[in-house]
């Protein structure tokens, strides 16, 4: 069984072969979606509360470092139980990737992976993309204005926090800033919202610069440049320098940008990239 | 400018970063500055929606709640719910309308328990010592005690009973015979769990939670009662009361003490009545009337 590549080349692998990562992926987000979910409908609590702050095994406390950070910034000093669940966040990430939260975690990515696939298929080309620093620059602004106003201002119109909250609480205001990003990421921006301009993605980015886990191009030798990890991959600006040795000897990915998705593993023919650590410098032959 | 350029090739890359970080960093304040007017704006908290116990004061618990919804997922009664984007609250954060599901008190208060960052304060370990709101009895027109009906229904639900309410008995000056019992808010005991309101038999509750800030005024802090100050110290701040000579009285009242009750004649003097007589002598009327006591 053949499958159509997003380039429309044919290749030699089955469309379930291609996808692997991806199903992972999904698995994942829609697993932890349930996971909240089974609590509210079931009555089963494996893990109570959203993406913001929530408790494992009615035990264990889990918050996201960033809302951390934001009370910290908005003058409020938070209990130990948070800053428990921060470091614990915090430790996880720096373990298998920064960005591995909007990869695998964020409610968002599922949407935004939607427009870009939409994108791609009409082949719309139109928009303008914003800077990729944009992000950088939302997230210092949000800080300041957090310090300024002395209230969690981002947590407003956080479309993160909010998206997750609307589908473990029942809510359906966010619906419209959904729509919104779904609209100028399909017709505006190509990977406008995740790529350029969400400063939560640009948070775990700063913390994924120390990530373990990476991808590696280790078979960048075999490649035969048909840009199908370029036109996949969420981030492109991150393959360069390790598939084509550009700035570094070593086939290593290590931009805290790499969502550490795997979708380039998974559309390469030539087998080029695997998931692996950090440490390993090594390129195949 | 263009001969310059061909120059100096560099520039060019230099001027594009700069544009392209100046249109960012613009962007990004130009944001910000949106997200933070919004939440200024919303940070007034409706009159309806009141915070959980132990919620902080309004402007430190938006800087302390994570609106993570555990306080929410935590009440037994299904009390609290998070607020949508579109609610008048702050987005996501967790409030109770009291009329709807009023909060039952919880001897263990969980929902503080549960809160990670102590936008629930966990100092409040006593679920009476709360503050979430203040009853307000606030139509006196519809509340049927004030009709001189007995239904006591918001006294008899109130779980701080006898303190936070208590009925005032009045006199029923309608029938003249009967008595009125006032309900009778006391904020010094009243937690704000909205049973009162909850249970409020008419159709819209004559008495209603509100936010202690809506509901209470505040004296100005130089203020001193002076019946406390004498209470706390025995004896009056200012000393004895000052005797003032009594004016407007003829010389007979002089030496009089000001506080001495003064009675009227049992018969009036000299009726104004417009007779020829009267009109004939005008120091005799309603100028002076010769009252003397």
């Amino acid at each position: 069984m053949s499958a159509r590549s997003p380039r429309g080349q044919v290749s030699s692998r089955s469309l379930l072969a291609r996808s692997r990562w991806l199903l992972a992926r999904r698995l994942c987000q829609l697993g932890l979606l349930a996971l909240f979910l089974i609590g509210p409908l079931l009555g089963v609590w494996i893990i109570k509360g959203n993406l913001s702050a929530s408790l494992l095994f009615d035990q264990i406390p889990l918050t996201d470092p960033l809302l951390l950070l934001q009370t910290l910034a908005a003058g409020h000093w938070p209990y130990v139980t948070a800053w428990t669940g921060a470091l614990i966040v915090l430790v996880f990430y720096a373990l298998v990737g920064g960005r591995v939260f909007c990869s695998w975690v964020c409610p968002v990515n599922l949407v935004t992976d939607t427009a870009a696939w939409l994108r791609r298929r009409l082949g719309i080309k139109t928009g303008r993309t914003p800077d990729g620093n944009t992000r950088y620059w939302l997230l210092a602004g949000l800080m300041a204005a957090t310090v300024l106003t002395g209230v969690l201002v981002w947590e407003w119109v956080n479309p993160v926090t909010l998206l997750h909250r609307a589908l473990v609480f029942g809510l359906g205001g966010a619906s419209l800033l959904i729509i919104g990003i779904f609209l100028y990421d399909t017709l505006i921006a190509s990977r406008g919202w995740c790529g350029h301009l969400c400063p939560v993605g640009a948070f775990y980015a700063v913390l994924g610069r120390i990530a373990l886990v990476r991808v590696s191009a280790h078979r960048r030798d075999a490649c035969d440049d048909c840009m199908e990890c370029f036109v996949i991959c969420p981030e492109p600006q991150v393959i360069r320098p390790a598939l084509k040795g550009v700035g570094q000897p070593h086939p290593l990915i290590l931009s805290g940008n790499c969502t550490n998705c795997g979708r380039c593993i998974d559309v390469c023919d030539r087998d080029v990239f695997k998931m692996t650590h950090r440490f390993d410098q090594r390129s195949a032959q | 400018m263009s001969g310059r350029d061909s120059q100096k090739p560099a520039s060019t890359p230099r001027r594009r970063f700069l544009r392209e970080a100046l249109t960012a960093a613009g962007g990004g304040c130009l944001l910000a500055l949106g997200a933070g007017l919004h939440a200024r704006q919303a940070s007034a908290l409706p009159a309806q929606a009141i915070r959980p116990p132990g919620a902080l004061v309004e402007e430190d618990f938006l800087a302390a709640c994570v609106r993570c919804g555990l306080c929410v997922r935590d009440c037994p009664y299904g009390t609290l719910r998070l607020a949508d984007m579109l609610d008048p609250v702050a987005t996501g954060s967790p409030f109770f309308t009291a009329r709807q599901v009023p909060c039952e008190m919880c001897e263990d208060i969980p929902c503080v328990k549960a809160c990670p960052t102590g936008a629930l304060d966990r100092s409040l370990t006593d679920i009476t010592k709360a503050r979430m709101g203040l009853a307000v009895l606030s139509d006196q027109e519809s509340c049927l005690n004030f009709l001189g009906l007995r239904c006591d229904v918001c006294y008899r639900v109130c779980p701080v009973i006898d303190k936070a309410i208590t009925l005032e008995t009045r006199h029923n000056p309608r029938s003249d015979r009967h008595a009125m019992l006032l309900p009778t808010v006391h904020s010094d005991a009243c937690t704000g769990c909205g049973k009162c309101e909850k249970s409020c038999v008419l159709p819209e509750p004559a008495i209603k939670v509100l936010p202690r800030k809506v509901a209470q005024g505040a004296l100005p802090a130089h203020y001193r009662k002076g019946w406390e100050e004498k209470a706390r110290n025995g004896e009056s701040l200012i000393g004895d009361q000052l005797r003032l000579p009594v004016r407007g009285f003829d010389g007979t009242t002089a030496g009089r003490a000001a506080t001495e009750t003064v009675v009227a004649p049992a018969t009036p003097a000299a009726p104004i009545v417009a007779t020829p007589q009267a009109a004939s002598v005008p120091h005799a009327s309603a100028l002076n009337s010769r009252w003397k006591p």
